[in-house]
């Protein structure tokens, strides 16, 4: 009955009057932003870095330059930037379809299991063929649980986000009990993973680094795939007019439900490729924690550049950079490396606060 | 007490809702606040009540300054409103609305409530038992409710807004009543309304709005109506709307658009059944009833948004009982909603990315130049104040009313319109039903949904009362008058149209 | 299994679920007046931590549980701002606050990793506690898990019992409603929040002050989203909430016990069992509601059909309707 309720209305149902736009205004916002972002993220972490008793700058320093500091932690950081590229330009999608992907960090376990089986069932095929199936075998993986969630969310209404962090839960169950039983190491079973690969099964990596070109590819290609249908196909302006206003969307002829529930394969196909490429590119065995959080850093990632594709390679160099640069600091201040997870938690909070604040003044 | 109101302004961006207002009320009176729709009287009364905040002017209550800046300054000074939706809490019960944010000295425990409730429903002759839940409630019964809870407040001046909508012919007497005998003991009551004759058979004094200021001064009743109509709606009177020029096909000439055979079709707790129905082209269908009777329930099966559970729907003659909606769509069906921001349109998309959408070019990749081309000729031909990038959310109602019509296919052989002109002004009203009335004469027909008995009398060809989830054989609008159209939507005489099984 | 063990395990299924019970009441009261708090697995961390540090410090219980529940106001506080104030998506924030609280527990929780620190003393009910069976299983815990058996009918009460509790579900069911009664509809539901984190602040210190009795890293990760799912299940009404925490804390007790049962599945997959089996549930008791599933249980010979529909019927309670729809002045 309470569909026949009149819903509230504004009186004489008024538009917004367009606001005069003088060609000074896009440049102050976008100052107010970035001061409010800049700033309340400095002082907040400067705040938290006093607390534990830490000299600020000198944390600053090693967090953001750590990274840079040599080939090494140059091709870490690449490393690390490809598949969190992968999953940011998957939740692009997502979030453009109007969904909160908690599961992406399922889907990524799933795609690196899968990515698993041929390695293991097939060893003795030419490398180029097994990796290809590898990442085939990786991305259908991370399809099917994202559909998984799609499904469940559809038919029992229950939200998105909590089947995907049960989804979550039952993928990490998987991989323990992989990494425990069947497919323990020979002799003792421990959290530090499978047996590694046959060195013939790593993908190629540049001479003398723990860089594997292919990597970076596959990411580049994944979010320009993703910018182009989002921004250029009427499949993608499907999906924005879903994530924007599903019922008008289905009204005006979009098959919504398709569009939500390809948005979720397509976010899970490229999650599982960021798993597979966790395999075969950087652990080269499968471990509990294979995911290295890597799927809620995306979604930091897309939060803080409001699901447009453009900013998310530059934002995810970046996040990548602070995790990377953090990891020296116990070693080197004593402090834990979490920093970095509290940094980018603040940068995408103030980002939250500066979006609502510029629209406040409208 | 007294109400005076002097100078109130209130604008929303460019549109100045009530310009300079000054008017006074005295205690113990009925006073009428009359004026077509937009006319600005609700802006006014959410003024006074608090619910919106005047952008200058003073109000005087007794003689004394109010500020009446919110809801809970205006209850605190005496001032209640019923809004034209009521304001209420679907999820309690009756008791529940009485006694939510009640005043603690007014009613201290719910077991006070339920007798202050019983009282005042003897007192005033209404008929809301304590313990049913609202959802069950009809508007009127709504309506009187908030009468009781706002009179059980405290509240010295109280307010109506359109209070006649949507309830039925008995309610409104018990409602009439029930406010005489609350002015005898000294409550104000401000009436507003956009019918003469309510005014008329009520209140002791009637005050005009248009466009949003007070014309001539404050007259006591009766008046003479050529007199009221005048000042409501400018010296030219009220203007004749566009009517249809041409008559309508007989219903037999041709295959229909829609033929409903035994149908049964539910939605929650309203079911519609043994429908048999056949509803022809070139036609305009107009369907009333009191707000949920099952005019939505309809519009929705014949657009494909709802699926029977028994009968048969046939469309242009196709079996299409068990079709999903984009069948509807592809047979030249298209529905357009009530409220437009909630599934209308997507307001921060433009027309272009609109009319991407529905017109579904080929190809994989979007063609923007060619699409911005055909926003603009959309935009020229519907007289549409947008560019093809303004997101729809931020043009006017009206505007965005047209801009949902330009979405419609040239092929639309069927249209369902729920509430057309719902919150627009009159210009606006009148150019959406111009435009319909040249679809119509294309030979699509038309379906719609409206509260408004003025629309329904005009615009339609045929009618359908909706009762409680029964329906009314089609009546032909030209024998109809609006007094009958209360009744039958009230279930006055209501079984002698009813439609016959088979 | 003899009844002593009976007894045993329900009164460690009453005693490990108290947390559990503090943080969905929390949750209970902020999702009734329309603000859902996504931030609960992070902020109970952080509590979690604040509460043990201080506890550490002070050498005082009580203190650590103030601090605990100013932190989980705090982070309400901040939520109220960002998603009341500049009217933005609370799940985004909730989110966001979440992993950016949890990180923050690791930062500064590093120094109280695995080091003693002080605890809740028990406090057997005298008399009361040599009730036969009853007293075993009610009346041997602590201050803390005598609360949380008082917190659920107060709750309860509050909610549907008192004049306040009326006015916190208008809020949620629709503000606008309560705003034009004259309800400061922004500032009641800054108290609602608030006090909702208090009590998961509470939760999140009666782990390590309590029921883990210490602190390390993320170890009561995964409670957060536990407890939110938990409230959906209970369809936002304490008594079946605490039925949902007593039925997770059955599930916990469970899965520890199968251990030594079967042992050659690894320890890690008891686990993280439960949480997967939570949500599970909390799906199975949603899909009722799937229309296709309805029809089909209709068409059921009609003894059977009636009492199933009844029952999802039952289990099927609406959200709050203007639940995380933040509230505009008109």
């Amino acid at each position: 009955m309470t569909d026949n309720l009149p819903t509230e209305t504004t009186p004489e149902a008024l538009p917004a009057p367009p606001l005069p736009r003088t060609r000074m205004q896009p440049a102050i916002q976008l100052l107010t932003s970035a001061a409010i972002i800049i700033g309340g993220t400095l002082l907040f972490t400067t705040l938290v870095l006093l607390a534990s008793g830490t000299a600020p700058l000198e944390a600053y320093r090693l967090i953001l330059s750590g990274a840079f500091r040599n080939p090494r932690t140059i091709a870490d950081l690449i490393m690390l930037t490809a598949p969190l590229l992968l999953c940011s330009a998957g939740l692009t999608l997502t979030f453009s379809a109007g969904l909160y992907n908690l599961g992406i960090e399922g889907q990524i376990v799933i795609g690196a299991v899968l990515a698993m089986v041929p390695l293991r069932l097939l060893p003795d095929l030419p490398p180029p063929v097994l990796w290809l199936l590898a990442l085939s075998a990786g991305a259908s993986g991370g399809m099917l649980w994202a559909l998984l969630v799609g499904v469940l969310r559809l038919y029992t209404n229950v939200s998105e986000i909590f089947v995907g962090l049960g989804l979550n839960f039952i993928a990490i169950g998987i991989t323990l009990y992989l990494v425990f039983g069947p497919w323990k190491r020979p002799g003792v079973a421990s959290m530090s993973g499978t047996e590694p690969l046959p060195e013939a099964l790593w993908l190629p990596t540049l001479e003398g680094s723990r860089l594997v070109p292919l990597a970076p590819i596959i990411a580049l290609v994944g979010i320009s795939v993703v910018w182009f249908a989002l921004t250029r196909t009427h499949w993608g302006l499907e999906l924005r007019a879903t994530g924007l206003n599903l019922a008008a969307a289905e009204r005006l002829g979009v098959p919504a439900h398709a569009r939500l529930v390809q948005s979720l394969a397509g976010c899970g196909a490229l999650a599982g490729l960021a798993g597979a490429l966790q395999i075969l590119a950087v652990y080269r065995a499968l471990i509990p924690n294979i995911s290295s959080g890597i799927g809620f850093l995306a979604l930091l990632v897309v939060l803080l550049v409001r699901f447009n594709p453009v900013w998310v390679g530059p934002v995810a160099i970046l996040f990548a950079s602070f995790s990377i640069g953090s990891i020296q600091l116990p070693l080197q201040l004593g402090i834990d490396s979490s920093i970095a997870g509290v940094l980018q938690g603040t940068l995408v909070l103030f980002a939250l606060i500066a979006q609502g604040v510029q629209e406040r003044r409208r | 007490m007294d109400v005076q109101i002097r100078n109130l302004t209130k604008t929303f961006g460019s549109l100045r809702a009530n310009d300079a207002i000054s008017l006074s009320f005295a205690a113990g009176n009925i006073h009428g606040i009359l004026g077509e729709n937009g006319a600005g009287k609700s802006t006014l009364m959410k003024l006074l009540a608090g619910f919106l905040q005047r952008d200058s002017g003073e109000v005087l209550l007794d003689g004394q300054p109010a500020r009446l800046h919110t809801p809970a300054a205006a209850l605190a000074a005496g001032v209640g409103m019923v809004h034209q939706d009521p304001m209420d809490i679907p999820a309690f019960s009756a008791l529940e609305n009485f006694f939510c944010a009640s005043p603690r000295r007014a009613l201290p425990s719910l077991a006070v409530a339920r007798q202050r409730l019983i009282q005042l429903n003897q007192q005033l002759g209404f008929t809301v038992a304590p313990d049913q839940p609202l959802a069950r409630l009809t508007v009127g019964q709504r309506q009187q409710l908030e009468i009781m809870r706002l009179l059980a407040c405290g509240v010295k001046v109280l307010i109506l807004d359109e209070p006649t909508t949507g309830i039925t012919a008995a309610q409104k007497t018990a409602l009439f009543a029930a406010l005489r005998r609350l002015t005898a003991q000294g409550e104000t009551v401000l009436f507003v309304s956009h019918k003469l004759d309510e005014v008329a058979e009520l209140c002791q004094t009637v005050s005009i709005l248009r466009n949003g200021r007070v014309v001539g001064p404050q007259l006591a009743m009766p008046q003479p109506q050529a007199e009221l109509i005048k000042l409501m709606f400018g010296q030219e009177g009220a203007p004749a709307p566009p009517r249809p020029t041409t008559a309508p096909p007989t219903p037999a000439s041709a295959t229909p658009v829609w033929q409903l055979n035994q149908i049964t079709v539910r939605e929650g707790a309203l079911t519609v059944s043994n429908l048999t129905l056949s509803l022809p082209r070139g036609c305009v269908v107009g369907l009333c009833g009191l707000d949920g009777s099952g005019q939505q329930v309809l519009l929705r099966l014949l657009a494909g948004r709802l699926r029977p559970e028994r009968g048969q729907l046939l469309l242009h003659g196709v079996d299409v009982t068990r079709a999903p909606y984009r069948a509807f769509r592809a047979a030249g069906i298209e529905y357009l909603p009530a409220d437009r921001m909630h599934d209308g349109v997507i307001g921060a998309l433009t027309l272009t990315e609109h009319l991407l959408l529905t017109r579904k070019p080929h190809g994989l990749i979007i063609n923007r130049a060619d699409a911005c081309t055909q926003a603009e000729t959309a935009i020229a031909a519907y007289n549409i104040k947008a560019t093809p990038d303004t997101p729809l959310a931020s043009l006017s109602g009206g505007n965005q009313q047209r801009a949902m019509l330009a979405l419609l296919s040239a092929e639309c052989t069927g249209l369902l319109f729920d509430q057309p002109t719902r919150g627009l002004d009159v210009v606006s009203a009148r150019a959406i039903w111009q435009r319909l009335l040249h679809r119509r004469t294309e030979g699509t027909a038309i379906v719609f949904a409206s509260a408004d008995f003025d629309e329904l009398l005009d615009y339609s060809d045929l009618l359908l009362v909706f009762f409680g989830g029964q329906v009314s054989h089609l009546l032909p609008c030209a024998t109809m008058t609006a007094t009958r159209l209360a009744e039958l939507i009230g279930g006055v005489g209501f079984a002698e149209v009813a439609a016959r099984d088979g | 299994m003899d009844t002593q063990q009976i007894l045993i395990n329900l009164a460690a299924i009453l005693a490990g679920a108290a947390p559990l019970i503090f943080a969905t009441m929390g949750e209970t009261i902020t999702e009734r007046s329309g603000v859902v708090n996504l931030s609960l697995d992070g902020k109970m961390l952080l509590a979690a931590m604040t509460g043990f540090a201080v506890g550490v410090h002070t050498q005082n219980v009580l203190l650590g549980f103030v601090a605990a529940a100013g932190v989980g106001m705090l982070v309400a506080l901040v939520l109220c701002f960002v998603s009341l104030g500049l009217r933005l998506s609370q799940t985004a924030v909730g989110f966001v606050l979440a992993l950016l609280c949890t990180d923050l527990s690791s930062f500064l929780g590093n120094p109280y990793v695995r080091i003693p620190g002080v605890a809740v003393p028990a406090q057997p009910i005298p008399v009361l506690q040599d009730l036969p069976i009853l007293g075993q299983v009610l009346f041997q815990h602590n201050l803390l898990i005598y609360a949380s058996f008082l917190l659920v009918p107060l709750v309860w009460w509050f909610l549907f019992r008192t004049r306040a509790g009326l006015t916190l579900r208008a809020l949620g069911e629709r503000p606008t409603t309560a705003y034009a009664r004259g309800v400061p509809v922004l500032p009641l539901q800054l108290l609602y929040v608030l006090l909702g984190g208090a009590l998961v602040g509470i939760a999140g210190a009666a782990y390590t002050l309590d029921l883990k009795q210490g602190w390390s890293y993320r170890h009561i990760a995964g409670t957060g989203w536990i407890a939110l799912a938990i409230v959906i299940f209970g369809g936002w009404n304490p008594w079946r909430v605490a039925f949902g925490c007593y039925l997770f804390g059955a599930l916990q007790l469970f899965a520890t016990r199968s251990q030594s049962l079967i042992p050659n599945v690894p320890t890690q997959i008891f686990q993280v069992a439960p949480f997967a089996l939570m949500i599970l549930i909390l799906v199975l008791v949603n899909a009722g509601s799937n229309p296709t599933l309805q029809r089909w249980i209709e068409q059921l010979p009609a003894p059977l059909s009636q009492p199933v529909q009844h029952v999802l019927a039952r289990l099927n309670t609406a959200a709050p309707a203007a639940l995380g729809q933040p509230f505009r002045r008109p």
